[in-house]
């Protein structure tokens, strides 16, 4: 069981059974990979936030710039009006970004890889764009749907099109994250399979490609949260200025 | 949107996969019995971890980055104070130095000049003695020659009419000499 690639995305209960009426809330290794990124997450940037030295140490640069990197996303792509979401973003950003490299030591389990996170995520980002924009141009915010410059004769086909890609909007966000960490990881899982049934004479190319593929992995690890990050930040954008 | 659409197709591709496949193994993400555990525990730990840091640890990093911009601007302009305040005592100083330098110049002038004055003034005293004395010395030639001739014929006078005795043992009339070597002299002459 343990060489089927898809084995290291099992969710298993640790601890016991908590059900509230019919409903399983129980502590997973899931939920202890959550804990731990947002643990991690807490302490690295109260530790770089704690004390204020002129010269900055190495955990305090790196929380500073974290927040300047942030923060300068948010501005470049959603402009000032979207400073009050600076924290959320941040927030969304940190917590995918330590979950998928969580994900990448060997044996972790990658929150980020189960479509359920990845989809709450993304519809909670979906409906409070929606909610947002609709608070700050009311029917207005409609106008999205209805590009400028378009002929009449197009129009009809043209808002559908918007329109589902709007709906879309949260299945491909949360798509996208979920794929890419699970074909990474099971890729990887492939290889190190390889490595294993090939044994010593065989087994030093899938081994390379394993070791490529674990850089690969971390670049993906943090583009994806930075995807992830920067797509919310254009949804907000659509929302906050609509351009239409 | 192609690339959209083929992702949605991908999700429920996935979807009806896990339909068909549920108890093979399969994908265990499709798999909804911690579906619900899942989503509770993202919103817990999630919630907990923006709370916190939207709270607690943002504002304070902000306001780090603010007091150190504020301090590196402060330290620029007192560096720019300071500065300008380096360039002033410099003008000072050298103003001084000039200063201090004609004023040496003047007093080395004048100090010159009055060396000067002083060594003019005593060379034209000596020069006044040294002709002093010179006219005098002139004068003292000039009398003395102006007396000689006289001396010089009352000496050969006498010095005849005392040889005329001698040689012939007569007083001669004194006035014929004189007269004699009067004649003499003015020949001589």
């Amino acid at each position: 069981m343990a060489s089927n690639p898809m084995y290291q995305f099992n969710v298993y209960r640790i601890g016991p059974e908590i059900k509230i009426g019919e409903i399983d809330l129980s502590f997973t290794n899931a939920s202890l990979f959550m804990v731990i990124s947002s643990l991690a997450v807490l302490i690295i940037f109260n530790l770089g936030s704690k004390k204020n030295s002129l010269i900055p140490n190495k955990i305090q640069l790196l929380a500073e710039l974290s927040y300047t990197f942030v923060s300068k996303m948010i501005s470049d792509t959603a402009g000032s009006k979207a400073k009050p979401y600076f924290s959320f973003i941040f927030s969304l950003f940190m917590f995918v970004l330590f979950c998928n490299m969580f994900g990448m030591i060997p044996y972790a389990f990658t929150v980020t890889s189960h479509i359920i996170v990845t989809f709450v995520l993304a519809a909670f980002i979906f409906v409070g764009v929606t909610v947002i924009g609709f608070m700050k141009h009311g029917f207005g915010y409609l106008k999205l749907f209805v590009p400028s410059g378009v002929p009449v004769v197009l129009l009809p086909l043209i808002v559908v099109i918007e329109v589902i890609s709007y709906l879309s909007r949260p299945v491909s966000l949360s798509v996208r994250l979920f794929a890419n960490m699970m074909a990474g990881h099971t890729m990887m899982k492939v290889f190190g399979g390889f490595v294993i049934s090939l044994g010593i004479v065989g087994g030093w190319l899938p081994l390379g490609f394993s070791v490529a593929l674990t850089g690969l992995e971390i670049l993906v690890a943090f583009l994806q949260a930075y995807v992830f990050a920067i797509l919310t930040c254009i949804y907000l954008n659509d929302a906050l200025n609509l351009h239409h | 949107m192609f690339f959209k659409f083929s992702q949605v197709a991908l999700f429920y591709f996935f979807v009806f996969s896990k339909v068909n496949s549920a108890e093979s193994g399969g994908m265990p993400q499709l798999n909804p019995e911690f579906w619900f555990s899942q989503i509770f525990w993202l919103i817990v730990t999630f919630g907990f971890m923006f709370i916190v840091l939207a709270k607690l640890v943002l504002p304070k990093i902000s306001e780090n980055l603010e007091t150190r911009k504020a301090q590196i601007s402060d330290n620029i302009e007192n560096a720019e104070k300071q500065r300008l305040e380096s360039e002033n005592k410099i003008k000072e100083f050298d103003n001084l130095i000039l200063q201090s330098k004609n004023e040496a110049k003047n007093l080395f002038n004048q100090t010159r000049e009055k060396i000067l004055k002083d060594v003019d003034k005593k060379r034209e005293s000596l020069e006044k003695e040294i002709n002093e004395e010179i006219n005098k010395a002139e004068k003292d030639i000039e009398t003395l020659k102006n007396n000689s001739p006289e001396k010089i014929r009352k000496i050969a006078i006498e010095t005849s009419s005392d040889l005329v005795k001698q040689l012939i043992g007569v007083d001669v009339n004194q006035s014929s000499i004189s007269a004699i070597v009067e004649d003499i002299s003015k020949r001589r002459n």
